[in-house]
């Protein structure tokens, strides 16, 4: 029997957040974190949680599974919960709608500040922008992120100033445009992040690094831009 | 771009770089002074004395409280403007953090003269 410990809070019925207990027969099978919250959800529809593809590619299912950042639906149950007591909040430092569900809007913020779409003036030429593979090989390991805000709330900096700090998620996507053969806007890219909090809030503790569920590094990411910044600033 | 006025030098890779430079001041001072003291032999008052005397151990000196200050302005105006948020606690944080970055930089002017005045006094 599978002992399950949710953050419960309805802002419309409860004055705080509670921890709600459940308990799931999972006949023995290794079952994601999902589908243990899907289960339940049968057994208690006012369970809310954000869910859509099921498989690791939508980033909707971000949480704190058992006092860790990540999927729900790429989690097993093995790791999650390997003593038989599974306990799920939602993602650390965001605002919570309704149970597992977050108030995503500071996150996509500091994602809009790095203005993540490739900036070229030049014309464009008749079928697409050419790349060398050495080139396109830069982007690997930037362009797999699915923004499922797992790295940025696990950062502490991004707890006390996500309204300054771009944060993990945001950085390695303003480097996967500043690394870009393609783009032009390197410099005044490196200009908007070139003060106290955008990038330089980060202290490499790396807790990105270690809650990525894609398995990417942000902290090397930083370290790039900030190797760029420097470069052009000595 | 976020907008700081009271940052050390109100770009952020400049106090990167300055926050490196200094602790790298500061560790050889540190290892200067810990190897002088276990490495000189009969180490007394009179030698202590005699080192300070010397124009480029005051001047050593100086750029080791010099760093000293800067190194610690920057760490903790980061740590200052870490905890003492208006978004956690509203607009009395704005006085709290103006309160505790001018008792810092009291702190800095008065470490700079009393040190100055220390080194060039013996």
């Amino acid at each position: 029997m599978l002992k399950v410990s949710i953050y419960r809070y309805n802002p419309e019925t409860d004055k705080a957040p509670y921890m709600q207990d459940y308990q799931l027969d999972t006949q023995g099978k290794d079952l994601m974190v999902l589908d243990v919250l899907e289960l339940l959800k049968a057994q208690d529809p006012t369970l809310s949680f954000r869910r859509s593809c099921r498989e690791g590619v939508c980033g909707s299912d971000g949480m704190n599974i058992s006092g860790r950042n990540g999927l729900a639906c790429t989690t097993p149950l093995s790791e999650a919960a390997p003593k038989g007591k599974l306990i799920l909040r939602p993602l650390p430092g965001l605002p919570v709608i309704r149970d597992l569900v977050v108030d995503m809007e500071q996150f996509y913020e500091q994602y809009k500040k790095i203005e993540p779409y490739l900036q070229n003036d030049t014309p464009a030429p008749a079928i697409e922008r050419l790349q060398s593979p050495e080139d396109r090989e830069k982007l690997d390991g930037l362009y797999e992120c699915i923004l499922c805000a797992c790295c940025s709330t696990a950062c502490p900096s991004f707890w006390w100033n996500p309204d300054k700090f771009i944060g993990p998620a945001g950085l390695l996507q303003a480097y996967r445009f500043l690394a870009d053969s393609r783009d032009l806007a390197t410099d005044e890219r490196l200009s908007k992040l070139d003060d106290p909090f955008s990038v330089f809030r980060c202290h490499g503790i790396q807790n990105c690094v270690n809650v990525c569920p894609k398995g990417l590094n942000p902290t090397r990411a930083i370290g790039h831009i900030r190797n760029m910044l420097l470069t052009r600033a000595v | 771009m976020v907008r700081t006025v009271t940052s050390f030098g109100r770009s952020g890779t400049f106090d990167w770089l300055y926050q490196r430079v200094t602790a790298v001041i500061l560790l050889a001072y540190v290892l200067f002074i810990v190897g002088f003291i276990f490495f000189t032999k009969d180490f007394s008052y009179q030698t202590w004395s005699e080192l300070f005397a010397q124009r480029w151990m005051r001047v050593f000196s100086l750029v080791a409280l010099l760093s000293t200050v800067i190194h610690a302005w920057i760490g903790l105006w980061s740590v200052v403007t870490d905890y003492i948020t208006n978004r956690m606690m509203g607009g009395k944080a704005t006085v709290l953090r103006l309160f505790v970055e001018a008792i810092l930089a009291a702190v800095a002017v008065l470490y700079t003269v009393w040190g100055i005045e220390i080194l060039w006094g013996v």
